[in-house]
């Protein structure tokens, strides 16, 4: 009978160079839903793991880069299909996890898949929109174009697990950039699935790396990290704000700061895409 | 740059091997009887090969095609400036429109009768290989029995063309393949690297040569060709080639440490005007290896260099060949860039090991409609 | 066409692959529909000259319905929609293209003549990629340069050519109905099939009837699509001379027209080109599409010092170019159009012997049934010969000199027509110099005919105007310009 039957319980490991190991500490942390409900155990992340996802992201960054523009948009785009196809499953984990309403919970979902959509529809229109030919006063061809910095360290916001997580993941590697993402310290499963949708989409992998684990013991290991190029700090606690700015001006990272007040469903603009990609110029005679 | 000896304002040309001397003579003819005539209207695509360079004069009293000929080359390679203002003005070669010509190339279907040939085609241009510091007088006696007799259960297929071993193991080779018609092929010049003196790299050859290799596969020297001493490269070339005797040489370039494709242009020329019989991609043991539009370059190359100076010169290519898919392919390429006439081992041939019984599987699957497998045919 | 042993073996892509109706209606209001008041006519495949399929001819009543239904659907449906939803249809629509290519490749060639490897690995990929890349501008029209929230200008009456049918279809359709436009197209007479199974990919993406309307026909269709008072805007691709007739019957409408029409280009090659990846430039240029391009290299400027060899080195590439069967994977070269494209391509060819070029084909035989035309070349062309000025729209190559850049630039821009330009040099400066000098639409450097849906195409003088593709092509589309 169906009341009787014992489920299967998912482990939650990390999504790192496209691989899912656990934690090298071996440690784990308790995850509480709604009304304290225990969810599951989710692995707690060392500053070792954010070392072995930034030698991930770095490796996967060259190979990100030069794909077609047109490619990474069509994987964005899969990643969108994906994420569609398991709108019961996210719905569910919101609501168990974030105590979102049924409505809520499917609301935030499909806004999380048009998210993606609009972000898979910049990757080949981006340098379009951020480049320009420029008319300077000489016998020169002069062109600026965007490149993606390199490896941005994420602070996941701590709420909004997926919408907010999907907004701040999308504007970083549609431009060729890779991540490594500090998953919500509260919510951090919906996050775990999604890497579960990001190895089944063609991204390769270190180009997106998950990491759960406590937000204050992890964030300033990325905030110092000499090999990380930029930083979103979306997610990052207010008291500990201004020491990973401080950090981060150790090799002159790129740094977004979390915002007052953010309304994830609003329509994003290309900030976030433009914060994380450097302007190159180039100068070119012309002549026989 | 020092001069040639005496004995070499021409490049020596031994016979190649499998080709009909008759055959060579009428191509060599051939040129001679047009720069003989002066008219200009009898002379071939090289001329205009040789006008497009920008050479001047139209015939060359020392025979051979007009154009330089290859008494002209000679003189080309007479000093390192002059070698050098003759590789530079070579036309460019465009990377990204290079590498779209080999793949639409590699578009190509071929199937039934075709692929057949192919297949058998294929196998009888391999150059069987084990160059491992691991290699034993077992492990070789093994592999001759494998060229002489691909598929023990089929007599038809063909034989390879070579086995390609270190200097010290062709006896082996010799004696495992005694009585057949596969060649004997030696690496030499302190292969794979190239790095030692003169005086050790023509020792090798000469141990190769003496225990009976038919054919030597040297290296040429990547750091002098890199650091733009292609005199050097060229005499040590030249230095081998005699060491050489009868044995045929065939000149690894190292494609991937040349690292563009102009360099493997101009490193195909140096060799050719050198004497190589055959110029070849690569070691084995740098990747990248053989590619397709590389051996799309190295085939224009021997294509231009026949049309010039009349004399013909094969292309191997070498290291990461593995499928029936990749064989065909490279031979695609030859057809349509070469020629016709590079369809034969004399001219071109493929370095490999385990790419003969992915032949063998497809050449079954051809002709019984069925899959094989891989126990279906002996390891070597 | 050079001897050799090396033959390949027939590589023929199955035609089981298209499910051919025996014939075909009219696709208005998200349905297929029989002609009011028009009729039907055949549509055959030109190189075995089997009729393919009966398809309908749309007279005026079924242009007006069509227009209709476009017009209702863009002011109630189209229109109002939030772009993020356009969007999405035309991410389906795309990913369709996707999923069906290989029915879409054979029926192409099928109709077309063209090599099914050319319809396989260009037409239709590209043609997903200009649905894919215009449905990511549905909902950022914002940022593209034309204001805040730039209006779609209503109904787009869209004729199209048949040199590449399907990607043609693409190119109008993707950034009309991303800017919120609906649109009516008039598919070529010649190559209606894929327009058709492309009406059966939007009913597969459910989008909203009347969005787009296809109407099947021949030169009377597209002249009252044209003159309908009911569409606000027209773009049309084909001959400058039809281009040319639309634009006077646009005179005093107010609607708003994109042309994009002939062209004569001149590829350009220098002395110090890289000699082989010119030659197949060249050969590329020309003779892809059997030269039924409209920006095709159809006039080599060689530089005069190095022009023999590439002569040479032209005739031995031609050598190996395989003309056949367009179902056949190894062919190069497929059919000519129809009857009476074959008819001009020899016209202008004859005129260029009897005017006094050297004419030059590699032998080649020609199958029995079909329209078929070998890969020609003639040198020696004065700039004076009708073979150098008039576009032939065939595998026809005329060869002219140069002796510097400047002799280049200026005959080259000696053509009413503007739309292409080819460049082949190594030195990156004399690259930027002469595409600054060179009066055409796109100047292509050490390549030649290549084609992206975020790249801007289109022409100076009377090889048209307005731009396809890019930001730049989504002005055509949208309102608020100095038309209104």
């Amino acid at each position: 009978m169906a009341d009787d039957r014992v489920e299967v319980r998912k482990t939650y490991k990390l999504y790192i160079g496209g691989a899912f190991p656990r934690s090298e500490s071996g440690r784990s942390y308790v995850v509480h839903g709604t009304r304290g409900r225990q969810l599951a155990n989710a692995a707690l992340a060392s500053r070792k793991d954010v070392r072995d996802a930034v030698v991930a992201a770095r490796k996967a960054q060259h190979g990100w880069a030069a794909a077609t523009a047109y490619n990474r948009g069509q994987v964005l785009y899969r990643v969108a299909e994906m994420l569609e196809g398991r709108h019961a499953q996210f719905s569910e984990a919101l609501v168990s996890s974030e105590g979102l309403s049924a409505k809520e919970a499917s609301t935030a979902v499909d806004a999380s898949v048009d998210r993606l959509v609009w972000y898979a529809g910049w990757a080949d229109k981006f340098a379009q929109v951020a480049g320009s030919s420029n008319p300077v006063s000489g016998p020169y061809f002069d062109f600026s174009l965007p490149e993606p910095t390199g490896v941005v360290g994420i602070v996941a916001p701590q709420t909004s697990s997926l919408l907010g997580l999907v907004s701040v993941v999308a504007p970083v590697i549609t431009t060729g950039n890779c991540a490594v993402v500090l998953a919500s310290q509260a919510h951090p499963l919906p996050a775990l699935d999604l890497a579960e949708v990001l190895a089944t989409s063609d991204l390769p992998g270190g180009v997106v790396n998950i990491l759960s684990g406590r937000t204050a013991e992890l964030a300033p290991v990325l905030a110092a990290h000499r090999d990380v190029d930029a930083l979103d700090l979306a997610g990052a606690p207010p008291d500990l704000g201004t020491s990973l700015e401080e950090a981060a001006a150790g090799n002159v990272k790129r740094v977004v700061r979390p915002a007052a007040a953010q309304d994830w469903s609003a329509s994003p603009g290309p900030y976030r895409m433009l914060a994380f990609v450097e302007i190159k110029t180039v100068w070119h005679p012309i002549g026989v | 740059m020092s001069a040639p000896a005496a004995g070499h304002l021409e490049p020596v040309g031994v016979e190649p091997v499998g080709v009909e001397p008759v055959e060579r003579e009428e191509r060599a003819g051939r040129g001679e009887q047009a720069a003989r005539s002066g008219h200009t209207d009898q002379a071939g695509p090289g001329e205009h090969l040789a006008s497009a360079l920008g050479w001047p004069g139209a015939t060359s009293a020392t025979g051979g095609l007009a154009g330089p000929g290859l008494a002209g080359l000679a003189e080309v390679a007479g000093s390192e400036t002059s070698l050098r203002r003759f590789l530079y003005g070579l036309p460019g070669v465009d990377q990204v429109g290079a590498e779209a010509r080999a793949a639409s190339l590699a578009t190509r279907s071929v199937k039934t009768t075709s692929k057949l040939w192919a297949i058998d085609t294929a196998i009888s241009m391999i150059d069987l290989t084990t160059l491992e510091g691991a290699d034993t007088p077992g492990k070789v006696a093994s592999l001759c029995g494998k060229a002489r007799r691909p598929d023990p259960a089929d007599a038809a297929v063909p034989p390879v063309a070579a086995v390609c071993v270190y200097p010290d193991l062709v006896p082996v080779a010799k004696a495992g393949l005694r009585g057949s018609d596969v060649k004997v092929a030696s690496v030499a010049t302190a292969f794979p690297s190239g790095r030692a003196s003169l005086a050790v790299k023509l020792a090798d050859v000469a141990d190769a040569v003496a225990a009976g290799a038919d054919e030597v596969d040297m290296v040429i020297d990547r750091g002098a060709f890199l650091s733009g001493r292609y005199g050097l490269v060229l005499d040590e070339v030249r230095s081998v080639k005699e060491a050489c005797g009868r044995a045929h040489l065939k000149v690894i370039l190292e494609t991937g440490e040349l690292a563009t494709y102009d360099n493997v242009r101009r490193a195909c020329w140096v060799a050719m005007i050198a004497g190589a019989d055959f110029v070849k991609t690569s070691t084995g043991k740098v990747a990248p290896a053989a590619t397709l539009p590389v051996a799309l370059v190295m085939l224009e190359a021997v294509r231009d260099f026949s049309d010039m100076a009349g004399r013909m010169v094969g292309v191997k290519v070498a290291g990461g060949i593995r499928t029936t898919k990749d064989a065909i392919r490279y031979l695609v390429v030859v057809n349509e860039i070469a020629g016709d006439a590079w369809l034969e081992p004399a001219w071109f041939r493929i370095g490999a090991s385990s790419l003969l019984n992915d032949l063998l599987m497809q050449r079954a699957k051809q002709r019984t409609g069925a899959y094989a497998g891989p126990q279906d045919f002996s390891i070597e | 066409m050079a001897t050799t042993r090396f033959t390949y073996a027939p590589a023929p892509e199955a035609r089981s692959v298209v499910n051919l109706k025996p014939s075909y209606g009219l696709f208005i209001d998200g349905d297929f529909t029989g002609p009011i008041d028009g009729s039907h006519f055949k549509t055959e495949s030109p190189s075995s000259q089997e009729v393919l399929a009966e398809v309908s001819e749309a007279g005026p009543a079924d242009v007006d319905r069509a227009v209709r239904s476009a017009r209702k659907a863009q002011e109630e449906v189209w229109g109002p929609m939030p772009g993020k939803e356009r969007a999405k249809y035309l991410f389906r629509i795309a990913r369709l293209v996707q999923e069906r290519s290989r029915e879409l490749a054979v029926l192409e060639s099928l109709d077309n003549g063209k090599p099914v490897r050319e319809s396989r690995d260009v037409d239709i990929p590209l043609a997903a990629a200009h649905f894919f890349y215009h449905a990511g501008w549905a909902d950022k029209l914002s940022y593209a340069g034309y204001g805040a929230d730039p209006k779609p200008l209503g109904v787009a009456g869209q004729v199209i050519p048949w040199n590449f049918p399907l990607l043609m279809a693409a190119w109008k359709l993707a950034p009309a109905l991303a800017t919120g436009n609906t649109c009516v197209l008039k598919p070529a007479e010649t190559t209606p099939l894929s327009a058709l199974l492309l009406a059966e990919i939007l009913q597969q993406a459910e989008l909203p009837p009347g969005v787009v309307n296809i109407v099947t026909g021949a030169g009377g269709t597209g002249s009252a699509l044209v003159a309908h008072p009911g569409i606000d805007k027209v773009a049309f691709t084909g001959s400058t001379e039809v281009g040319k007739l639309i634009q006077r019957t646009l005179a005093g409408t107010g609607k708003h027209l994109t042309l994009e029409l002939g062209g004569k280009a001149a590829n350009i090659v220098f002395d110090d080109a890289p000699l082989s990846q010119a030659v197949e430039g060249i050969v590329n240029g020309i003779f892809f599409n059997q030269g039924h391009v409209c920006c095709a290299g159809s006039r080599l400027l060689v530089q005069e010092a190095v022009a023999e060899g590439v002569v040479e080195a032209l005739k031995r590439r031609l050598g190996t170019l395989r003309l056949g069967d367009p179902l056949d994977k190894n062919t190069d070269i497929g059919a000519i159009n129809s009857p009476q494209q074959l008819d001009k391509i020899r016209e202008l060819s004859d005129s260029g012997e009897a005017e006094g070029a050297q004419r030059w084909s590699p032998a080649c035989s020609l199958p029995e049934r079909g329209y078929w035309f070998p890969p020609t070349m003639f040198t020696g062309v004065a700039p004076a010969q009708r073979i150098a000025r008039e576009e032939i729209f065939g595998p026809v190559l005329s060869v002219l000199t140069f002796r510097t850049p400047e002799e280049a630039i200026e005959k080259a821009n000696n053509t009413p027509y503007g739309l292409s330009a080819g460049v082949w040099t190594e030195k990156g400066s004399r690259i930027l110099h002469m595409a600054a000098r060179l009066r055409a639409g796109v100047v292509w450097a050490n390549t030649f005919n290549r084609f992206d849906p975020s790249s801007p195409f289109g022409g100076y003088r009377e090889s048209g105007f307005g731009r396809e593709g890019g930001r730049h092509g989504l002005a055509a589309y949208l309102a608020g310009g100095l038309d209104g």
